[in-house]
């Protein structure tokens, strides 16, 4: 699978664009603000039917614009496919698969797969616990949909339990009868999701240790742990916090706690690794995301890798891309604000690839090897 | 620019478009398409409506014992001819039409007027639970068993746990439809006869 073309109306600080791209390696370079994230983030559109960076669908519109639309030509199976995004302020966005809309825009997700790495948002590495549960259920979300329904279920179960703790505390009362079906939901529920997530980091782990080893040259070593309050005894821990619960006036036990730690050499990624450090485990941890979603679909997702040069030294950009040149990856879409930089680094492979020249939200082609 | 001078719509027009697009599911444009179309119509089609309307108000009441609606004189849970032992408890009146018309119960009804949902505000003291205790504590013949057919939802089960917990203290067998059978405001999708067989063949609540 991957992305033939392009078209963008009114997207972001794109008037009007149509970019079509090689199969393979697509290097994007241009000054700061000229339009390379936006891209890249179009091309997210496509598969996730919303922004990267967390944009409402109207700031995505250019200023001044009342529309934008992002059409995108994949080849998927030796057949032509187009997706259609558009949106216009104050309606209902649409999305279309083969001029085809959808009744929901989330049987879209998981189509075309997309992973985005862009390490300087190190939110998963250096954030909250929140933050790390978030990133991976979004990748289990993408091949389980049963989880995804669990977690839903879990999160609305746990909301329902904190508003009864709540009026409790209010109303200076307590009745176990009405407690007791939420506390079962949970427990119910929470081992489910933890089942899924501890098999889950089974088969992630190495995935992730092979990708650091590679990038590093093996100078540290790295793991990732799970803790859960599931891991054991949770009926009695949930039991026994039941009257912290009451008076904090919310659940204090459950996979809603569950932390992911990031470990290297034994210490804590968060605290202890340098900026390059936590930058190289955070490229690990997508280019293993990468990994499982391709083992895990069939099809090698499309990889979008924004501003990852900086902050890396020069051995582990070429092993960066020495390694998503080869065969293990499908069509790679790059940005670097630094031209020169990237022209050298492209020089070195032998690959079909493509670098365009990004300014002011118009792009060109600058040099096609084939 | 001159003042407007035409008063449009009448005032009377707009009043009922305000009235009518205050219902449940109805918009501006539909209340407006709706006034219109009454306004088209033979003046006693609209007086009938209005007449059902009023005695629609008038004539009918939340039954103070199970909570469904009836013309005051004749309610289900006062007719001798069904079996008085058994009581059926759902969320709201659709669900007592969807069960009456498997034509496979011949009990009580209790209507809750909803489920338990602390995230709305809405616990047992909301709902009619009390008064199902007390209705079966001075029943008499004496209620034997109680049915739960509530919505196979979080809320609806939590309803279910919250009321078998405090039934099983007085001794009174509770039972269930199966599990998956959609009830509780999912009228339209109810099938009478698996909704019927599902009655037929309950199971007790543990
Ligand atoms: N809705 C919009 N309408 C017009 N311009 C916008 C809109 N949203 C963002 N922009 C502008 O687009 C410009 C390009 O942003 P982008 O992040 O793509 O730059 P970049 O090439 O990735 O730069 P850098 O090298 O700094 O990462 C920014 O100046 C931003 O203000
Ligand atoms: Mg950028
Ligand atoms: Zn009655």
């Amino acid at each position: 699978m991957h992305l033939q073309s392009i078209r963008l109306i009114q997207y972001k600080n794109y008037k009007e664009a149509h970019v079509a791209f090689s199969s393979q390696i697509n290097c994007f370079l241009g000054e700061n603000g000229s339009g390379k994230t936006n891209l890249l983030d179009a091309i997210f559109y496509l598969s996730f039917t919303k922004s990267a960076d967390q944009a409402q669908d109207l700031q995505c519109i250019l200023h001044e614009a009342d529309f934008f639309s992002i059409k995108g030509t994949f080849s998927q199976n030796q057949k032509e496919r187009t997706v259609l995004c558009a949106y216009q302020a104050g309606k209902k966005k649409s999305i279309k698969l083969d001029n085809k809309p959808y009744k929901r825009a989330s049987e879209h997700i998981g189509k075309f797969p997309t992973v985005l790495i862009a390490p300087n948002d190190t939110d998963v590495i250096r954030g909250t616990s929140e933050d790390r549960r978030k990133f991976f259920d979004a990748i289990i979300s993408q091949v389980n949909q049963s989880y995804l329904n669990n977690l839903i279920a879990y999160n609305h179960a746990l909301k329902q339990r904190n508003s009864l703790l709540k009026q409790f505390a209010e109303q200076d009362r307590f009745d176990a009868d009405l407690l007791e079906p939420f506390t079962r939901q949970l427990l119910d529920l929470g081992q489910k999701v933890y089942e899924v997530r501890k098999e889950f980091i089974a088969v992630f782990k190495p995935l992730l240790v092979k990708h650091y080893a590679m990038l590093s040259g093996q100078r540290e070593t790295i793991e990732i742990d799970y803790e859960s309050d599931f891991s054991e005894g949770i009926e009695e821990k949930f039991r026994h916090s039941q009257k912290k619960d009451l008076i904090l006036k919310r659940t204090n036990r459950g996979t809603h706690k569950d932390e992911f730690v990031f470990l290297m050499d034994g210490k804590p990624v968060k605290k202890f690794g340098s900026q390059g450090q936590q930058k190289s485990y955070l490229i690990a941890l997508k280019l293993a995301n990468f990994d499982f979603l391709k083992n895990e679909l069939g099809v090698k997702p499309i990889l979008l890798l924004d501003d990852i040069f900086d902050k890396l030294d020069d051995l582990r950009i070429e092993k960066l891309i020495q390694m998503v040149a080869s065969d293990a990856f499908g069509q790679i879409f790059v940005t670097d604000a630094r031209p020169e930089r990237s022209i050298s680094i492209f020089e070195k492979i032998k690959q079909e690839h493509k670098l365009f020249t990004v300014s002011q939200g118009k792009v060109e082609v600058r040099k096609q090897i084939q | 620019m001159p003042a407007t001078i035409l008063n449009f719509p009448p005032k009377i027009v707009e009043n009922a478009i305000e009235e009518i697009s205050k219902l449940p599911g109805i918009g501006r444009k539909t209340a407006l398409r709706l006034v219109l179309y009454l306004l088209k119509q033979e003046k006693e089609s609209t007086e009938n409506l209005t007449t059902a309307l009023t005695q629609l108000r008038e004539d009918i009441q939340y039954c103070g014992t199970c909570h469904i609606i009836s013309d005051t004189t004749d309610c289900t849970c006062r007719t001798v001819t069904r079996d008085l032992t058994t009581i059926c408890v759902v969320q709201d009146t659709p669900d007592v039409m969807a069960i009456e018309n498997t034509h496979q119960y011949k009990g009580l009804y209790h209507v809750l007027g909803g489920v338990i949902s602390p995230i709305e505000g809405i616990g047992p003291e909301d709902l009619h639970i009390d008064s199902l205790f007390s209705r079966i504590e001075k029943s008499d013949p004496k209620v034997e068993e109680v049915i739960l057919a509530l919505s196979p939802t979080m809320e609806g089960d939590t309803t279910a746990f919250y009321i078998t917990k405090k039934l099983k203290a007085l001794g009174i067998k509770v039972t269930t439809i199966a599990r998956g059978i959609p009830i509780g405001g999912e009228l339209e999708y109810a099938d009478e006869v698996t909704l019927g067989r599902s009655i037929l063949t309950r199971t007790i609540y543990d």
